[in-house]
C-alpha cells in the first residue's frame, strides 16, 4: 500500500470515531502567511517544549531539599564542603549523570532563548500593530506569558542553590519585605520563617515544575487557539487585503516547515549547550549568606530590573514610625508594575486615542504608525539603559570605565534618552513616509545623468513597480478625532479634561506626511 | 473607507513563478538527494552521540582553538545531538521549499462580528436571561452572593496561614550578645585585637559552643566584617568611636539595602562596596552611604576585648541588621 | 567515582583531537617557577642592599623620596617589607607608567636579581613581611582545595569574582584577575595588601589557609572547560549576550531562509 493510501485510512479511521472530517479538512487547508518574523513566536513555543523535555530529565535526579549534606561527589574542588542537597544533586547531574550537564545546559540555554524569543515576538507584534482588534485578548495573554516567563526563569536559576542563585533569592526576599504593611508577613510565609530557612527551595520547586508550567500550558493553548481561530495577520502587499489570508496551507507546506523548524530550534539549543558553558554552578560554590561574588547579576531578562534597582535614589521614609523603602519599592515593584500594566492595556489605550474600533488583519509598516513606533523605541531605550546599568561592573572593567560614571550616566540617561528616542524615532518615521511619497511620485533615482538640450543635467528617475507603489500607498491615514470641548448646543461636555487629553493625543497620533493621493498622481501625469 | 480612495490599484497577487524543481526533473531529483543527504547527516549526528556516550570517558579533554580545553564527552554528546536534530529540521524545510507545491493560496476572512440579526438576538438572550434571573431587581440576592463569593476567597488565604510563623522578635535580633567572642569564618578561632594589623580585614562570626549548630539562618544575620584602621583616620561621633577598639571597627556584613554580603573593602579609600547594587559605605564615618541605592549605614557592633585580649561584643546590635522592612523602627 | 578528579590526557585524546580540532593546534600554558634564594652571608647581604639602594635611587626615588620616606604622590616604603617590593616590582606594577590609573600588572621592568636587591634594600629600612620561601609555598602538599575554595569565596570572591577573574571597584579601580599569578605573589598580596586590597593577617587566615587559597586558585586556573567555552567565567551577562546573538541570531537566520521562496 502506498503512503498516501495508508494516511487516507488513518483519516478515515479518525473520522469514523469523531465525525470531525469537516473540521479537520478545513484545518488542514488552513492558510498561514510566510514571513521570518512570524516565526519568532514559534521559537518561543518550541523552546517551551524543549524546556519541558529537558526539565523532566533533570527532575529524575534533582533533589529539591535544603537539607545540609557533605559533598562527596566527583567534583574534587568541592569535596567535603557542606552544602544543600539541592546543590549536591545539581552537581551530581552535572558530573555523574552522563549527558546530565548537557541537559542542564540545554535547559538553561533554552530558557534564555525562550525569553529572548518572547521579547522579539512581542516587539514584532507591537511594531506592526498586530495587537489591534480583534487580537487585544491575545496580546494580554502574551503579556501574561512574558511575566510568567520572568518569574519561572528566576525560580529556575534559583533552584540549584548555588552562591549566585542564593544571592538572587536574598534580593527577592528584600523586595518582598519592602512591601508596606504585609512585607514581613509575606516573607515569613514564603520562607517558612526567617531567611533562608529550609523550605524555600522545595516550595519554589513545585511552583517551577508544576504550577507555572501548568499555567503556561493553559495560556499557550488559548494563545494558539486564538491565532488559529482568528487566523494570522499578514503584511500588506499586492493581493493581500483585510478580507483574506495569503500563504501556504497547513498540509503539507506549513507542517513541514514548522515541524522542521522545531528541530532547528532544538538543534541550535543543543549546539549552544555543547559549545558554551552556562551557569557553571560548581564554580559558584554553595550558597551561604555571608559570601558574594563580584559581578553578581541575574539572567538577562531580569537585568533591567537589577539595573533599575542599582540606579535607584537612596530614599527611605518613615510613616508613623514604620519604614517605607522607596529605594526598593520604586524600582522593584512600582516601575515594573506600571510598565507591565501599561503594556497590557496598550491596545485599549491606542484604540481610545485613535477612536478606531474596526478589525485589523493587515499589519502596519512601523513608519506608518509613527507614534506607536516612537513609543516602542522609547520603551526599548528605557530597557537598554537599565540593562546596561545591570551589567555596569562588567562594562566598567572591560571598557576602562568606572561604575560610578556608568551609574550616573544611566541615572540621567534613563530620564533623558527615552524621550529623545521618542522624538528621533517619530521624526525618522515621518522622514521615511516622505521618502515613500517621493518614491511613488518621482520614482527611484537611477544615478544616471542626462543632459538636457539647455545644457542642464538632470538625474533620470525610474518609476517603481506597481506592486511597490501599491505597498507604499495602500495604508490608511486616520484623521485626528474631532472632540470639541462643547457640544452642538454650546454646553460643556462631561469629562472635559479627559476629552482634551484625548484630542491632543489623537492629534499627535494623526501627524503624518500625506500619502500620495489620486490628485497627486493626476498632477504628475499632467506635467 | 471612502475617503481612503486607493490611489494605486491593487495589482493583485503576483503570478506564480515556477521553481527550477518544478520544471526540471533533474533539479527535482537533485533536491531530493540534498534532502536525503541532510537526513543522512542527521543520522551521523546520532552515531556521534552514541559513540560519545559509550566510548569517550568523561575525563578526556581536547584543545579547541578559541574555546580552550573542552571535555570531549560533553562536546561529542552535544554536537552529536545538535547535528542529529538540526539536520532533520534543515532537511524538512529544504524538502518543503523545493519539492512541495509552493503556489500561494488565498483564504477568505470573515468579520468576527455576526450578522446584525444574530448579534441582536444573542444580546437580547443575554439580557433576557439576566432579567429573568432577577439579578437586577433582587438586589438582596446580588449583594449577598457578592459577599459570599468574596468571603469564600478568604478560605485559601486562611488555609495558607501555616506556611510560616508570624514575624517575631527574632526578626530584629542576632546571635551577638554582650560578651560573645568574635571567631574567624571559616576556622572558628577567637581573634586577639593584636592579631589584626592596620589595613587588614577579617570575616567573623559569633562564637557557637558547637560550630555545627550554626545554620544559614544564623549566618544570614550574624556575618560581621572587622576592619582595622589607624584610630586617627576615624571621623566618628564620640558614641560611635567608643564602639571601636583601638582602630578596629565592626560592621554587619549584610547590606542594609537588599541583604547581599558587603565586603569589598578598599584599603586606600576606606570604602566598602556592595557588589550587588554598588552601594558604597564610608568606613571612617560609621559606614555612611556615599553612593548607590542603600539608604542606611551598615549597623555597627560595639566591640571590646576580654582580659586576655580576645575580641568580644560589648553589646548586641542596637538595630536590626539587613534590609529594611515595614516594622523596622527608625534608627 | 572520581571521574573528574584529575584532568589527565587520555590515550584517545590524540585521535579525538584530530576529529575536534577545527583549526591549528593547542598551546599549553606553563607557569615558570621562581628560583630559590640561598642563604647568604652578611657581606653578600650588605652588597645586595647597596645594589638595591642604587637601583632605588635611579628608578624609584623620584616618587618615593630619596630615603623611601614617601612624598605626596607616593607612599612611604619604610616598613612595607620585602614581600611588598617583591610583589609590586615582581609583577611589574612598580614602577608605575601612568600615575592616573591603578598600578597594573605588566612585564616587570627589573629582573629577578634586581628585584631581590630592591627588596633587600627596602627590608633593611624597617622590618616588614618577608618574601615567603619556596619551602613555605608548598601548597600542593600543605593546602586543601575544598577549604581553599571556601576561604576564597569568603574573603576574595567579592572583589576577584567567584572564579578569580577580577571585578570592578569604586571610581574606576578594579580587582585584577588572579589567574596566572605566581603562588608567591598571591601569598605576598594577602600579607601586604597592595593598592586597594586589604591585608589578610596570618592569625585570621593562617599560612596553611593561605596555601589552601593558592591551591584552589591554581586548581581553578587549571580546570578545563567542563561544559564548553567558559564565556569569561563572569556570570550571566555574557550568557545573555550569546543567547541573543548566536542563539536567536542563528534561529532568525534559519527563519529568513525558511521564508524565502526557492528559486
Amino acid at each position: 500500500m502506498t503512503v498516501e493510501a495508508k494516511l487516507g485510512q488513518v483519516a478515515n479511521y479518525v473520522d469514523e470515531r469523531t465525525g470531525a472530517a469537516a473540521f479537520l479538512k478545513k484545518s488542514l487547508k488552513k492558510v498561514f502567511p510566510d514571513h521570518w518574523s512570524f516565526l519568532l513566536g514559534e521559537v518561543a513555543l518550541y523552546s517551551f517544549v524543549i524546556l519541558l523535555l529537558s526539565g523532566t530529565f533533570l527532575t529524575f535526579w534533582f533533589d529539591p531539599s535544603m537539607r545540609e549534606v557533605v559533598y562527596e561527589g566527583a567534583y574534587q574542588p568541592l569535596e567535603g564542603v557542606k552544602m544543600s542537597a539541592a546543590y549536591a544533586s545539581a552537581l551530581h547531574i552535572s558530573f555523574e549523570v552522563r549527558g546530565g550537564l548537557l541537559m542542564r545546559q540545554i535547559h538553561h540555554w533554552a530558557a534564555l532563548i525562550f525569553m529572548a524569543a518572547i521579547v522579539a515576538h512581542l516587539l514584532r507584534v507591537f511594531f506592526t500593530g498586530a495587537f489591534r482588534k480583534p487580537r487585544e485578548g491575545n496580546w494580554i495573554i502574551g503579556v501574561g506569558l512574558l511575566t510568567l516567563g520572568i518569574v519561572e526563569g528566576f525560580l529556575g536559576y534559583s533552584l540549584p542553590d548555588d552562591l549566585l542563585s542564593g544571592t538572587g533569592i536574598r534580593i527577592a526576599e528584600a523586595i518582598i519585605q519592602a512591601i508596606p504593611v504585609v512585607g514581613s508577613y509575606l516573607s515569613y510565609f514564603a520562607f517558612g520563617g526567617v531567611f533562608p530557612g529550609e523550605l524555600f527551595i522545595p516550595r519554589i520547586y513545585i511552583v517551577h515544575v508544576l504550577l507555572l508550567p501548568g499555567a503556561f500550558l493553559a495560556l499557550i493553548t488559548v494563545h494558539l487557539m486564538l491565532v488559529w481561530y482568528q487566523k494570522h495577520t499578514q503584511y500588506p502587499g499586492p493581493g493581500r487585503t483585510e478580507k483574506n489570508v495569503v500563504g501556504y496551507q497547513l498540509m503539507p507546506m506549513y507542517m513541514a516547515k514548522a515541524g522542521g523548524f522545531f528541530f532547528i530550534v532544538f538543534g541550535v539549543t543543543a549546539f549552544l549547550a555543547a559549545v558554551a558553558s552556562i551557569n557553571p554552578i560548581w564554580l559558584y560554590g554553595p550558597y551561604t549568606p555571608a559570601q558574594i561574588s563580584a559581578g553578581s547579576q541575574p539572567d538577562w531578562y531580569m537585568g533591567w530590573l537589577d539595573g533599575l534597582v542599582r540606579m535607584a535614589p537612596p530614599i527611605e521614609t518613615y510613616f508613623f514610625g514604620y519604614t517605607v523603602s522607596w529605594n526598593i519599592l520604586i524600582p522593584g515593584l512600582i516601575i515594573p508594575g506600571i510598565l507591565f500594566t501599561g503594556m497590557a492595556l496598550y491596545p485599549f489605550i491606542e484604540s481610545w486615542i485613535t477612536g478606531d474600533k474596526r478589525e485589523h488583519h493587515l499589519l502596519d509598516r512601523p513608519r506608518n504608525a509613527p507614534n506607536r513606533t516612537a513609543l516602542g523605541a522609547m520603551s526599548l531605550t528605557f530597557m537598554m539603559v537599565t540593562l546596561i546599568n545591570g551589567g555596569n561592573d562588567l562594562i566598567a572593567t572591560h571598557f576602562d570605565l568606572s561604575i560610578n560614571q556608568i551609574m550616573w550616566g544611566t541615572r540621567f540617561g534613563v530620564l533623558i534618552l527615552p524621550p529623545l528616542a521618542f522624538i528621533i524615532t517619530k521624526r525618522l518615521c515621518l522622514s521615511l513616509q516622505r521618502a515613500d511619497r517621493e518614491l511613488v511620485l518621482h520614482g527611484r533615482e537611477t544615478g544616471r545623468l542626462l543632459r538636457m538640450p539647455s545644457g542642464e543635467f538632470v538625474e533620470v528617475h525610474e518609476p517603481i513597480s506597481p506592486e511597490k507603489a501599491f505597498i507604499l500607498t495602500s495604508h490608511e491615514q486616520m484623521p485626528a478625532l474631532d472632540l470639541p470641548a462643547v457640544d452642538a448646543r454650546g454646553v460643556k461636555r462631561a469629562g472635559a479634561l479627559k476629552n482634551k487629553l484625548r484630542a491632543r493625543l489623537s492629534k499627535a497620533n494623526a501627524e503624518a506626511v500625506p500619502k500620495v493621493s489620486v490628485e497627486d498622481l493626476k498632477e504628475i501625469e499632467n506635467h | 473607507m471612502s475617503s481612503q480612495l486607493e490611489p494605486i490599484k491593487d495589482p493583485g497577487l503576483p503570478a506564480h513563478v515556477h521553481r527550477k524543481t518544478d520544471t526540471d526533473p533533474k533539479a527535482a531529483d537533485r533536491a531530493e538527494r540534498q534532502v536525503a543527504a541532510m537526513f543522512g547527516i542527521s543520522a551521523l549526528g546520532t552515531v556521534l552521540l552514541i559513540i560519545s556516550y559509550v566510548f569517550i570517558p568523561d575525563d578526556v579533554f581536547v584543545f579547541i582553538p578559541i574555546m580552550g580545553n573542552q571535555n570531549a564527552h560533553q562536546l561529542g554528546l552535544g554536537l552529536g545531538m545538535a547535528i542529529a536534530l538540526f539536520f532533520i529540521g534543515l532537511g524538512a524545510i529544504h524538502w518543503a521549499k523545493t519539492l512541495m507545491p509552493d503556489q500561494e493560496v488565498v483564504m477568505q476572512r470573515h468579520e468576527f462580528r455576526s450578522p446584525e440579526q444574530d448579534r441582536k438576538d444573542f444580546v437580547d438572550t443575554v439580557k433576557e436571561g439576566a432579567a429573568s434571573s432577577g439579578l437586577g431587581r433582587r438586589s438582596l440576592i446580588k449583594r449577598s452572593l457578592g459577599a459570599a463569593l468574596g468571603l469564600s476567597a478568604l478560605s485559601p488565604i486562611l488555609l495558607l496561614r501555616d506556611l510560616g510563623p508570624l514575624p517575631g522578635p527574632e526578626q530584629k535580633k542576632t546571635n551577638w550578645k554582650s560578651g560573645t567572642y568574635l571567631v574567624t569564618d571559616p576556622g572558628d578561632r577567637r581573634i586577639k585585637a593584636s592579631d589584626l594589623e592596620v589595613g587588614s580585614v577579617a570575616q567573623v562570626m559569633p562564637e557557637f559552643a558547637d560550630p555545627k549548630d550554626r545554620h544559614l539562618d544564623d549566618i544570614a544575620k550574624d556575618a560581621l566584617l572587622l576592619i582595622r584602621l589607624r584610630p586617627s583616620e576615624f571621623n566618628l561621633e564620640p558614641d560611635r568611636l567608643a564602639m571601636t577598639h583601638e582602630g578596629i571597627i565592626a560592621f554587619s556584613k549584610i547590606c542594609s539595602h537588599m541583604g547581599c554580603a558587603v565586603a569589598l573593602y578598599e584599603q586606600t579609600t576606606k570604602h566598602l562596596l556592595c557588589p550587588c547594587h554598588q552601594s558604597t559605605f564610608d568606613v571612617t564615618r560609621a559606614a555612611k552611604v556615599i553612593f548607590g541605592p542603600a539608604a542606611r549605614p551598615l549597623p555597627q557592633l560595639d566591640i571590646t576585648v576580654d582580659d586576655e585580649g580576645y575580641l568580644i561584643a560589648r553589646k548586641p546590635f542596637s538595630e536590626p541588621v539587613g534590609p529594611s522592612f515595614w516594622g523596622r523602627e527608625k534608627s | 567515582m572520581k571521574r573528574i578528579s584529575r584532568f589527565r590526557r587520555h590515550k584517545a585524546a590524540a585521535p579525538l583531537l584530530l576529529i575536534f580540532a577545527l583549526l591549528g593546534i593547542g598551546g599549553t600554558f606553563s607557569v615558570a617557577s621562581a628560583t630559590t634564594a640561598n642563604e647568604m652571608s652578611a657581606v653578600e647581604r650588605s652588597t645586595l642592599i647597596e645594589e638595591g639602594r642604587q637601583i632605588f635611587l635611579k628608578g624609584c626615588s623620584s616618587c618615593h623620596g630619596l630615603n623611601a620616606e614617601g612624598v605626596s604622590v607616593a607612599p612611604s616604603l619604610i616598613g612595607v617589607g620585602a614581600a611588598s617590593v617583591d610583589f609590586q616590582v615582581g609583577t611589574g606594577r612598580m614602577p608605575m607608567a601612568d600615575m592616573s590609573t591603578q598600578a597594573m600588572r605588566k612585564a616587570p621592568v627589573y629582573n629577578d636579581e634586581e628585584v631581590a636587591a630592591l627588596a633587600a634594600y627596602v627590608a633593611s629600612l624597617a622590618p616588614g613581611p618577608e618574601i615567603p620561601g619556596m619551602e613555605l609555598l608548598n601548597f600542593e602538599r600543605d593546602g586543601s582545595t575544598a577549604e581553599g575554595g571556601e576561604l576564597f569565596r569568603n574573603n576574595c570572591a567579592m572583589c576577584h569574582n567567584f572564579a578569580g577573574q577580577g571585578g570592578a571597584l569604586t571610581q574606576g579601580k578594579y580587582a585584577p584577575t588572579v589567574m596566572g599569578v605566581l603562588p608567591k605573589h598571591i601569598y605576598e598580596a594577602m600579607v601586604t595588601g597592595p593598592q586597594a586590597m586589604p591585608v589578610f593577617n596570618d592569625k585570621t587566615i593562617t599560612p596553611e589557609e593561605k596555601l589552601s587559597i593558592i591551591k584552589w586558585i591554581k586548581s581553578a586556573e587549571a580546570e578545563p572547560n567542563l561544559g564548553g567555552a567558559s564565556l569569561g567565567r563572569v556570570g550571566p551577562v555574557t550568557e545573555g549576550l550569546l543567547a541573543w546573538t548566536l542563539g536567536l541570531g542563528l534561529l532568525i537566520g534559519v527563519a529568513v531562509w525558511l521564508a524565502t521562496k526557492a528559486k
